[in-house]
């Protein structure tokens, strides 16, 4: 049973025809809107999330299917103690896929490890996030036109922030990509992403700390929330919080087709002075997830019906 | 110190010294009934100073996770007094319920009937990683 619990469990033919049908979703929506009929999708939330939920759930209805699911562990039987394994193993006697969210990591892989059924995960910890990572590479080809020859900025939190390692290691795989990796001395990269991608993929990147000096060369700017549920110490994280936030006069020294993506939700790391500058595509962002998940849900039905 | 011969079992040499007695409980040696030796900071000419197990009984036991500790150890077969066999342990490629996932955010703090199962990562580095949450294996 095919399952997407990490983004590279995608190759970079795979991720590129999901973009390419996703693409066509944008275009020709009525060709797709009885694709899943009969179908449905469980959205097992074990911690909150807005868009996340709603973007797999709006997805699967533009797909012509239904929802069932919970938004809450509190909501569910975990609250009586039941495992993930055994949610799972009876939630796929009703659904025909499952999207899952879960605080612990690691969760979605014990999910699929137990599940009949295409098993999606929406966020396991601070480890994986693969349809986030997905919905980046589809505003960047929508909004650049293409995945290849880029500077791309990550900004903020680096060392935490999931979304940032997949986009790294998914980015990684396409020519002419360049990395600017602007953070505090605290939240900078992990070792592992720093030797193990972009190292030994001799992928040029430059680490700086600051977002003045490095945002005129960007085509790309990737900000990131310093999470507050990352932290174990609450003084850390007050004392970082406000370390990079975008303001019009710096966006002042950016390209003019520059582009800013966050996964959101934004706390005040984007000035929200910024969000009618046409080069804010975050909420542009938001939208084109529901696409490549509606992408997603088709090629995984597909191929467990396979 | 006089530690007499084994005629049938096993001798585990060049332990790396100050490891034998995690040797000896990852092997769960104290749930076995025979004679055993554990032999710390013994003499080594390759090491300088080693620990040794003698375990008097053949064990139907998976040596391969000894690669963990160290694969420079060497597993010596015992029978009738002589040696029959010798053999170096590789890297195991997975290790399951041998370490546990340290890490306070994994899922296995909270599924407690979930394996702790670890794939070696980095063969250089003699590196392992948590299979679900990829964090990087400490000794317990």
């Amino acid at each position: 049973m095919r399952h997407l619990i990490d983004i590279s469990d995608l190759t970079r033919d795979e991720t590129n025809e999901l973009i390419e049908t996703a693409s066509d979703i944008i275009v020709n929506p009525d060709n797709y809107t009885n694709k899943c009929s009969r179908k449905k999708i469980a959205t097992l939330f074990y911690e909150p999330s807005t868009r996340t939920r709603l973007s797999f759930e709006s997805a699967m209805l533009d797909l012509g299917g239904s929802v069932i699911g919970f938004s809450s562990a509190q909501y569910s039987s975990v609250s009586k103690g039941e495992s993930v394994a055994d949610t799972v193993r009876t939630v796929s006697c009703f659904a025909d896929i499952i999207a899952i969210r879960h605080p612990k990591e690691g969760a979605a892989l014990v999910a699929a490890m137990n599940s009949p059924v295409p098993v999606i995960n929406a966020g396991d910890g601070g480890h994986n996030h693969p349809t986030q990572t997905l919905t980046d590479l589809l505003t960047i080809v929508r909004e650049k036109g293409r995945l290849t020859d880029l500077t791309i900025g990550c900004c903020g939190d680096l060392k935490f922030g999931r979304t940032v390692h997949s986009l790294i290691t998914a980015m990684a795989r396409y020519s002419g990509v360049r990395f600017v990796l602007i953070s505090p001395d605290e939240l900078v990269i992990p070792e592992y992403l720093r030797n193990g991608v972009l190292k030994r993929e001799n992928i040029p990147y430059v680490e700086t700390r600051s977002l003045d000096e490095s945002i005129a060369e960007l085509d790309i700017l990737y900000m990131t929330r310093v999470q507050k549920e990352r932290f174990f110490n609450e003084a850390d994280y007050v004392r970082l919080k406000d370390s990079y936030i975008l303001t019009p006069d710096k966006l002042a020294h950016a390209k003019s087709d520059m582009r800013i993506l966050h996964p959101l939700p934004r706390v005040n790391e984007i000035s929200t002075a910024i969000d009618y500058d046409p080069r804010a595509a975050y909420f542009r962002q938001v939208r084109y997830g529901k696409f490549i998940r509606m992408a997603l849900i088709l090629k995984l039905l597909e191929e467990a019906e396979e | 110190m006089i530690i007499g011969s084994i005629v049938n079992g096993i001798v585990i040499d060049h332990i790396p010294a100050g490891r034998g007695m995690e040797l000896y409980k990852l092997m769960k040696l104290n749930e076995l009934k025979c004679e055993i030796a554990l032999i710390e900071n013994a003499k080594s000419e390759k090491l300088g100073k080693k620990d040794i197990l003698k375990i008097g009984e053949m064990l139907p036991f998976d040596y391969s996770i000894l690669g963990y500790v160290d694969s420079r150890i060497t597993i010596n077969f015992i029978e009738n007094g002589k040696r029959v066999r010798k053999e170096h342990p590789s890297m195991p490629e997975i290790l399951s319920d041998i370490i546990k996932c340290k890490n306070p955010r994994c899922i296995t703090t909270t599924e407690q009937e979930l394996p702790h199962k670890f794939r070696l990562s980095d063969r250089e580095s003699l590196s392992y990683r948590c299979v679900y949450c990829e964090s990087k294996a400490q000794s317990n």
